[in-house]
């Protein structure tokens, strides 16, 4: 009980000695507060809790920065992209449609070593004949008749996938490439789940 | 006998459900979804399984226990020592004995600790149950916000630090972090979105509050349990793929006292069913 007490007696002198005003004092204490009130659990550590500066940058602009400031996140970004050594960018879509419905991984409950999901229909429509879908993302169903099977648009879609924040530098969408959450073959196998003409997304 | 007959129920929502898997269009799988929860709703009728939780809450409440060995009849949850009645609805809330602000969990720990002398190593050990092994927690939380049924949502929001809880939820609420960048608002934070099938409530709107808010605690019939705002906040982080918030941490109960004021108005209506 005391053990309770005392603790909870000096946090309320610091939160009262902190109480935060604008926008930034306001996000230091909600980051300081979750730092404070997180434990690391499972393979979900508390290195989690350290934002990068683009996540600083999103937090701190409630996700619209200025233009110029985006502009200069987004080829941050694009610049630590690493596409694929041996040219090729598409891999098998029917590997893809399988990646894209899973929503598995980087929980704290996910095992270590284990592959993660794409988790690419909880947020998007896909393929036409997946009712199930999440409507945070854009619609993606014909996608590869819009954009063809060019060298570019592989390039382009592989990019998206790897770190969509260098195309809208606080974009919802998480960065599978950047983080290392996906890893090549994964990336190739989703880019030919939304470009390959034999793909349901174009069917 | 109850229990037999929400097994039974529980089997052939379990069947409509199935069914509904085989349908082809969104629409018509969502309808029988929503028609097979409704389903089962009718033939329990106004019965919940979490009545179960309530029933085994109350007698937990009412049972002397803990070093002390007295029982919780005597515990302050806001409205005075011994009204568990509207009590709930009037939570999160600062508390003088305790110095914070808590929701309703923190302070029905709290009178486990200092009512019946319960540490709070025992307190802390359990606080999210199974389906075959409910926590202790669980069942009283459920007693205790079903005393509130029929009371609007009225959390005070007065006193300094309900109202830095407030600010500190509101906050919380839109730090993204994690090796997704995902903040609460990513999937909480705009109209009509849906993660799947699941319709996503924006949190950040009044309305949406109002019915998001009294839809914890819950019966979830996936998880054949009932299952607190506590818990619920913890799943969220998890899902959000960082690590763990402590249990009735600042935190948890500033994003609680946020949802819960703005949701004020709101009639609560007991413990929902969930798929």
């Amino acid at each position: 009980m005391k053990n309770y007490l005392i603790p909870l007696a000096v946090l309320l002198v610091a939160g009262c000695a902190s109480q935060p005003t604008g926008p930034e004092g306001k996000l230091r204490f909600a980051i300081d507060s979750m730092k404070r009130d997180f434990q690391a659990k499972g393979i979900a550590g508390m290195d989690r809790l350290e934002a990068d500066k683009l996540l600083q940058t999103c937090n701190q602009t409630g996700n619209k920065p200025k233009p110029d400031v985006a502009e200069a996140i987004e080829a941050e970004q694009a610049v630590a992209i690493r596409l694929p050594a041996d040219g090729t960018h598409m891999g098998d879509w029917k590997e893809g449609e399988k990646l894209a419905q899973s929503g598995r991984g980087m929980t704290w409950s996910d095992k270590a070593g284990q592959p993660n999901g794409g988790n690419c229909y909880n947020c998007h429509r896909i393929s036409k004949n997946e009712i199930s879908f999440g409507t945070i993302g854009p619609s993606l169903v014909g996608y590869g008749k819009l954009k063809g099977t060019s060298l570019e648009a592989q390039k382009n879609a592989y990019s998206q996938i790897y770190n969509s924040k260098a195309f809208s530098a606080c974009s919802a969408m998480p960065r599978f490439g950047h983080v290392g959450a996906l890893n090549e073959k994964q990336i190739k196998d989703l880019v030919a789940l939304l470009l390959d003409p034999e793909s349901p997304v174009n069917k | 006998m109850k229990k037999r007959i929400m097994a039974a129920a529980l089997v052939s929502l379990c069947g409509v459900l199935g069914l509904s898997f085989a349908t082809p269009s969104l629409a018509q799988k969502k309808d029988e979804t929503i028609a097979g929860i409704e389903k089962y709703r009718e033939m329990l009728g106004d019965d919940n399984p979490a009545e179960l939780y309530e029933m085994r809450g109350e007698a937990a409440w009412k049972k002397p226990a803990g070093p002390n060995n007295v029982s919780l009849e005597k515990c302050d949850l806001g409205l005075g020592a011994g009204i568990v009645k509207g009590a709930y609805a009037q939570t999160p809330r600062y508390f003088e004995d305790a110095g914070r602000v808590m929701d309703i969990e923190s302070r029905i720990a709290w009178c486990m600790m200092t009512v019946q002398g319960i540490s709070e190593a025992d307190m802390r050990k359990r606080p999210f149950g199974s389906a075959d092994k409910p926590s202790l927690m669980e069942d009283l939380v459920t007693y205790v916000v079903t005393a509130s049924k029929g009371f609007k949502i009225a959390p005070p929001n007065t006193h300094p630090q309900e109202k830095a809880a407030f600010e500190l939820g509101q906050s919380i609420f839109h730090v993204r972090a994690g090796p997704y960048d995902f903040s609460c608002a990513t999937c909480h934070g705009q109209d009509g979105k849906r993660i799947r099938l699941q319709e996503l409530p924006n949190l950040t709107k009044a309305a949406d509050n109002q019915r998001a808010y009294i839809g914890w605690p819950a019966y979830r019939v996936s998880t054949s349990q009932v299952h607190s705002m506590q818990w619920r906040i913890n799943d969220c982080f998890r899902q959000q793929r960082l690590p763990e918030p402590k249990y009735m941490s600042e935190s948890v109960n500033a994003l609680i006292t946020y949802m819960a004021v703005m949701a004020t108005g709101a009639e609560y209506k007991g413990p929902a069913l969930k798929r």
